[in-house]
């Protein structure tokens, strides 16, 4: 056993109202840049739906992922080394920017600077590609909330896979949004592909990166990912991708996906694995078995043996804690309500779901019955086959128990809710008909529906000590022209500016936090006294009034 | 043998190795983030797949038949027994079929980057030297083989550029050796020696991280966050200032008066 920690995401289907602030977010912190004008790290895609890029899921095409073979060991899909070499000149299955779309702009000087005319004047949309007007025929999201989608939903993968009696008349019956980040796997892909060795998994939280400096824009990584969630700076010509927010995590803080999430659907927290049984897990020859396969390298950290092992192995004390307390273990682990997204690709994705029980419930209210009862809830998903083979496709690699399991769990835990919010004697027994107890119903409910920010984020801050100082850490995205050029400076920087006469003032969030919290700053500029404009009016600190008679001797 | 042929045959050629050497160090010291093969793959792929590989391929085959002739000397050839006839034959047979595929690879990722806006609008002023002189070097060359290996009675060369490449590589310069050799040939090295010269400045570094290590690695990569702190020197200007070092006397704390 060797044990590694992750930092995971769960993400609550049910909760997610498609309002794209995530993606708007993330994009003005890490892609609003020449070059990734195309990319969305984070992206909401309305399912039924061809997702981002187009049909990203169709692996007979892309050749994202990995493969098992006749020996049982674990190929990529696109090939072995040898063939990615042989293939570097010309990736075979490198998606273009039209399958993302072609990104553009609005000729908006043309509003204030035209001449007078007859007509009034049009903003254009221009290309960003080219320069040139055109026509704009796809974009990141186009077939929103099923817009236009009777003429395309057939393309999309899933729908594909199912059988020809499920699939007929879909759109008259439910509609969900996924929103998508890099899933920072166990066993990625995407690093596996890069033949630079220019990604990397961290080894202290897992979060998988592109050394900007190492990689020699050899593009492998590209379609390797199964999500498709490298992009291809087509500026500097180096692979981007989602970043899980480090720089945040590191202080602690969510990502901004997270925190900016209007339906505050999102969990972040770690998670302890076996880094020895991964490879084994994502090898099971069963697609079917693969969640749980993978459930099994997730790692209880109240284990004593679990926790001797990731001491010896150099986890901090705070990280097995925060691991304890991580809202991903109980969803994931203890209720079992969250399921990864594709196990298929064997990739072991690290961002999970819970799925949508909003489809089920719709087609019970608009039939005119009681969509929180929960014999007919129960029923209803037994009987509700479209939905739950879709959801099966996307989740379990079409094996529709684990989904009716986890819709069951939803459905009990709205029913049961039901009772004591109106008053009612709570039905023990419709706890226990999803296995569960009416305690565990409540605190899942708690988690799910009302849980606060540090219960939905729990997130212990990186070991500086060992870092020495986040503020010198060589941050591979702060190049010209990369995301992280601004060279933003960490909390360490608060307590310069505290000491340091004349060290400029930074105005981040991350600083104005800390300062507040800095009620005692050790050393002042002038030893012996506090900085007044350090102060932060929380009381008296020391060196603020010089020392009193009784420190300096009789009166 | 006049200052002309001095400088062309041993002086430029000196030049554009050191400039190929130093430029690379430099380049890979100060200017990582600028190394890579600036691929345009995402804005087009179909003609990319048929121009690409043939280029590339043709290229590999070309520096392979250089090695063999200009490297390996005649009389180590003919102890493997291969007959100066044999050897004919084959280079120029084979050179001729390479050349054709690498020229026509280039052509379709020439007009391609001419003829597709989108790439031909990331195309900069050092790409376009670059394939100047890079196309060149190809044309002077398959002009020289056809004119004097195909069609004429065949040209020694063996005899002399060889002789004068080794000369160069073991430091006794003999610019003498070039200055009899036909003007096609001497066009193609010095068109070539010039695109040694660029090299180091253009896109062309990619070849020098040809990813043969990606053969042996373990598939997955894993980086301490640690060990990558500090992989970089702070760039100008954004020093972080230093804590000065108290130079006076430790101070005593302040007394009030009336003790
Ligand atoms: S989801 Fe992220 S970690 Fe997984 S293969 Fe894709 S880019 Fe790599
Ligand atoms: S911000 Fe939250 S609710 Fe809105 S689309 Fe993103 S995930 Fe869904």
């Amino acid at each position: 056993m060797r044990v590694m920690a992750q930092m995971s995401m769960v993400m609550n289907l049910d909760k997610c109202i498609g309002c794209h602030t995530c993606s708007v977010t993330c994009k003005q912190v890490w892609t609003n840049r020449d070059g990734m004008e195309y990319a969305w790290f984070n992206n909401v895609e309305t399912r039924p739906g061809l997702g981002y890029p187009r049909q990203y899921e169709d692996q007979e095409r892309w050749k994202g992922g990995w493969v098992r073979n006749k020996r049982g060991r674990l190929k990529l899909k696109a090939g072995g080394r040898l063939k990615k070499l042989a293939t570097i000149f010309a990736n075979p299955t490198m998606p273009t920017i039209d399958d993302y779309y072609e990104p553009w702009t609005y000729d908006y000087d043309m509003l204030t600077n035209a001449p007078q005319t007859k007509n009034g004047p049009v903003a254009r949309p221009k290309s960003l590609l080219t320069g040139k007007d055109m026509d704009i025929t796809w974009s990141g999201n186009w077939d929103d909330n099923l817009g236009g989608s009777q003429e395309t939903a057939h393309q999309d993968p899933i729908l594909a896979h199912m059988s020809e009696h499920v699939k007929m008349e879909f759109e008259n019956t439910f509609m969900f949004y996924l929103p998508r980040i890099c899933e920072h796997c166990l066993n990625p892909s995407c690093v596996s592909a890069c033949p630079s060795g220019a990604m990397y998994k961290r080894e202290e939280d897992g979060i998988v990166l592109v050394d900007q400096d190492d990689c020699r824009g050899w593009r492998m990584c590209v379609p390797a990912c199964p999500y498709k969630k490298v992009y291809f700076n087509h500026k500097t010509n180096k692979a981007e991708k989602c970043t899980l927010c480090y720089p945040l995590i590191e202080q602690g803080k969510p990502t901004i996906c997270s925190e900016t999430c209007v339906g505050r659907l999102r969990y972040l927290g770690l998670m302890l694995y076996d880094a020895d049984r991964v490879l084994e897990a994502a090898a099971v020859e069963n697609e079917h078995e693969l969640l749980d396969a993978q459930r099994s390298v997730m790692l209880d950290p109240f284990d004593p043996a679990v926790i001797a092992q990731a001491k010896k192995d150099g986890i901090a004390d705070d990280w097995i804690a925060a691991a304890q307390k991580s809202p991903i273990y109980k969803l994931i682990s203890e209720y079992k309500v969250a399921l990864p997204l594709h196990p298929e690709y064997r990739t072991m994705p690290m961002v999970w779901y819970i799925p949508p029980l909003s489809p089920v419930v719709d087609v019970i209210s608009n039939s005119g019955n009681d969509g929180e009862d929960a014999r007919t809830l129960f029923a209803a998903i037994d009987k509700l086959r479209i939905p739950v083979e879709y959801l099966a496709g996307l989740f379990t690699a079409g094996d529709t128990v684990p989904i009716e399991h986890s819709l069951k769990k939803l459905a009990a835990m709205r029913s049961y809710m039901r009772d004591i919010n109106l008053g009612n004697e709570a039905n023990e027994n419709i706890a226990r008909a999803v296995g569960m107890s009416g305690a565990e119903m409540e605190a899942m409910y708690r988690l799910l529906a009302i849980a606060k920010y540090e219960d939905r984020y729990v997130i212990p801050k990186a070991h500086v000590e060992s870092a020495r100082d986040l503020d010198e850490f060589a941050c591979s995205l702060d190049t010209d022209g990369g995301p992280g050029m601004g060279g933003a400076r960490s909390t360490g920087d608060v307590l310069a500016t505290a000491r340091i006469p004349g060290t400029p003032i930074d105005s981040t969030v991350e600083s104005f936090a800390s300062l507040k919290n800095l009620t005692d700053p050790s050393e002042p500029s002038t030893p012996g006294r506090l900085n007044l404009l350090n102060w932060n009016g929380g009381g008296i600190s020391n060196g603020m009034f010089p020392p009193t008679a009784e420190a300096g001797g009789s009166a | 043998m006049n200052v002309v042929d001095v400088l062309l045959w041993i002086v430029f050629p000196y030049i554009a190795v050191a400039s190929f050497v130093i430029g690379h160090l430099l380049r890979y010291r100060y200017d990582k983030f600028g190394w890579t093969s600036r691929s345009s793959q995402i804005y087009e792929s179909k003609l990319l797949r048929w121009g690409s590989p043939m280029f590339h391929y043709g290229i590999l085959g070309v520096f392979a038949g250089h090695v063999v002739g200009l490297l390996v000397p005649r009389e180590w050839m003919e102890f493997f027994g291969v007959s100066e006839h044999l050897y004919h034959l084959g280079a120029t047979w084979i050179g001729t079929v390479v050349a054709f595929v690498t020229i026509a690879g280039l052509v379709i990722l020439l007009s391609r980057r001419g003829a597709i806006r989108r790439v031909a609008r990331v195309t900069s002023v050092m790409d376009v030297v670059m394939y100047l002189f890079l196309a060149g070097s190809l044309v002077l060359g398959t002009i020289a083989v056809v004119q004097f290996q195909v069609l004429g009675a065949g040209y020694d060369y063996r005899g002399s550029v060889s002789p004068w490449i080794r000369s160069l590589i073991f430091f006794q310069p003999d610019a003498a050796l070039m200055a009899g050799v036909p003007l096609m040939f001497q066009l193609h090295v010095l068109c070539s020696t010039t695109l040694f010269l660029i090299w180091p400045y253009t896109r062309l570094v990619h070849v020098l991280s040809v990813p043969i290590g990606y053969l042996f690695r373990p598939y997955v990569v894993y980086r301490s966050r640690d060990a990558h702190r500090g992989a970089r020197a702070v760039r100008r200007g954004w020093e972080p200032s230093d804590r000065p070092v108290p130079k006076r006397p430790k101070q005593k704390q302040p007394v009030r008066p009336g003790h």
